[in-house]
């Protein structure tokens, strides 16, 4: 069974359809890739997933024993937090919210748990830094660190390389593919990004307001579906 | 010093606003410190603006001004966030409508019942007698809310004001801590505003945290200096306003603003010291 299922789901606002027709399942250790233009409706699904907005009509279901709180989430970036005054370690730490539940205050397996994750991601230096004075690739780091303490099991990102410079943005793909492969957590990671998409993931779902395209990544580029997106680079 | 102190407190009046500016103070700065953050500062300023028009209705109607004020204030505090919310109107534009408004209908009643004259005065700029038993005990029972809220709750008040939407995704129920926070800043003003006066009490919530955040550079210790400020500037801009007789309002958020300008200095002197030294050091994976 999946980890996650979507059966002929959709989502509104408002009354206005902006996503329709998704049918699409995840298991433990696949690696989504969600693509398609502006406005094609990639985050209103990630917050469906999340069960932060509900669905217009159809179903979405969580099954292989993963808990709804059990996703790890790489919200897009505000600008609120671009100046905020906190530790890298406070931002890490507060990813244990869930599994701290009505304590409230973090416990020792807390701290020990965002030690680790610091760890994983090479961040342990940076503890102390001001998340606000970090580069976009470190800030992200730390966003990834977070996700990964509040779950062992699935990790929601959406467009995590967004305004990363080139090699920010291999590194930080590495560094998922790393926790997919060796980690064994499951990736679902909305992008911009085709060619590194179709490296990386292992299925792809191309939107625009309605399912393009849900399959394995290698049938993709035969399909010929996100060659638009490409400029024809597919074809080369 | 301390004859000027004990000449102060002989006076009963003097006492109970310095327990209630105290208080208030604090509460403001560590709800300020989430306000501030969250980008929803101006809430203050609207509502004290509303706080206006309800102490200008209440004293037409010759009825008690908290009990009148406390749960109007209340309600546009929920209004403002509802509005800001659903975002379709944007919440700057809500509070401004709502915070004009309130300010026309306060002027319009008071010409039309007492006229213009001290009590708009004061109701615009504070004033240091307004503050009652009453108030006293009220704004203990805010501050023990508050600090109860802070200490509890710490925790989850950063994970709501640094990013609203992971912490929605684990499980949080963001909406009661921001409505709780309204609730507690609604109260705030209404208690701080007769002191303060309507123009001026927007302060108390803004100042403390764009202070600390000059030199602080973690939640905790941004929060905790928010507080000491507030309290600090609070005492010594009565002790101030009871030397030379200025207005207290006045006078503390000229404290405020002092002590924001001396926290900006020693920020710019501690990078000069610590020069490029410090930016080639930054460590940088990427
Ligand atoms: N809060 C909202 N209220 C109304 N419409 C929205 C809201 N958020 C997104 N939309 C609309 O939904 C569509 C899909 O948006 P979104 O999921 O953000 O797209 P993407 O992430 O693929 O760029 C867009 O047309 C957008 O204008
Ligand atoms: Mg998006």
């Amino acid at each position: 069974m999946a980890f996650i299922t979507c059966q002929n789901a959709s989502f509104a606002y408002d009354g206005i359809t902006v996503a329709s027709g998704l049918n699409f399942s995840v298991c433990r250790g696949d690696y989504l890739c969600i693509v398609g233009e502006n406005g094609s409706g990639k985050s209103t699904l990630i917050k469906g997933l999340l069960r932060l907005k509900p669905v217009q009509s159809g179903v979405i279901f969580t099954g292989d024993g993963l808990k709804a709180n059990e996703i790890g989430y790489l919200p897009q970036q505000t600008d609120a937090q671009k100046d905020f005054p906190a530790s890298a370690y406070e931002v890490v730490l507060s990813g244990r919210m869930s599994i701290r539940g009505l304590r409230p205050f973090y416990s020792k397996s807390d701290k020990n748990a965002c030690e680790e994750n610091l760890r994983r991601l090479g961040i342990e230096n940076l503890k102390n830094s001001c998340y606000r004075e970090l580069s976009g690739g470190q800030q992200q780091r730390v966003l990834l660190a977070r996700a990964l303490c509040a779950t062992r099991k699935m990790l929601l990102m959406d467009e995590p390389t967004a305004g990363l410079d080139p090699a920010a943005t291999q590194d930080l793909y590495k560094e998922i593919e790393k926790l997919n492969k060796d980690g064994g957590i499951t990736i679902i990671m909305v992008s911009h990004d085709i060619p590194s998409s179709i490296k990386y993931a292992s299925h792809i779902l191309h939107m625009k307001g309605r399912q393009l395209f849900f399959g394995a990544a290698s049938s993709y580029i035969s399909s010929g579906i996100g060659s638009e997106l490409m400029g024809g680079a597919l074809n080369a | 010093m301390l004859e000027i102190l004990s000449e102060m407190f002989s006076y009963a009046f003097l006492v109970r606003a310095v327990v209630v500016g105290l208080l208030v103070s604090l509460c403001a700065a560590l709800l300020g410190v989430s306000l501030v953050l969250k980008r929803y500062s101006m809430i203050g300023d609207g509502l004290s603006h509303v706080g206006f028009g309800t102490l200008a209705l209440a004293t037409a109607m010759n009825a008690a001004p908290l009990a009148v004020s406390i749960p109007v204030v209340i309600l546009a505090a929920i209004a403002l966030l509802r509005i800001s919310e659903s975002s379709k109107i944007k919440g700057d534009a809500a509070i401004a409508l709502i915070s004009t408004s309130s300010l026309a209908i306060g002027v319009v009643v008071i010409s039309l019942t007492t006229g213009m004259n001290t009590d708009v005065c004061n109701y615009m700029f504070g004033s240091i007698l307004a503050m009652t038993k009453e108030d006293v005990t009220l704004s203990i029972t805010l501050a023990a809310a508050v600090l109860t809220l802070f200490i509890l709750f710490y925790n989850n008040i950063f994970a709501v004001t640094f990013d609203e939407t992971f912490a929605q995704a684990v499980g949080m129920k963001t909406g009661l801590y921001n409505m709780l926070i309204s609730f507690l800043t609604a109260i705030a003003i209404v208690l701080g505003m007769r002191m303060m006066g309507a123009l001026l009490i927007s302060s108390l919530i803004i100042f403390p945290a764009l202070t600390a955040m000059r030199v602080f550079k973690k939640f905790k210790t941004v929060t905790i200096c928010s507080a000491v400020v507030s309290v600090a500037c609070f005492f010594v801009g009565v002790v101030c306003s009871y030397l030379y007789a200025t207005p207290t309002g006045a006078s503390v958020v000229i404290m405020n603003m002092l002590a924001f300008l001396l926290f900006w200095l020693a920020r710019l002197l501690t990078l000069k010291a610590r020069g490029n030294g410090a930016k080639a050091k930054r460590v940088s994976n990427f």
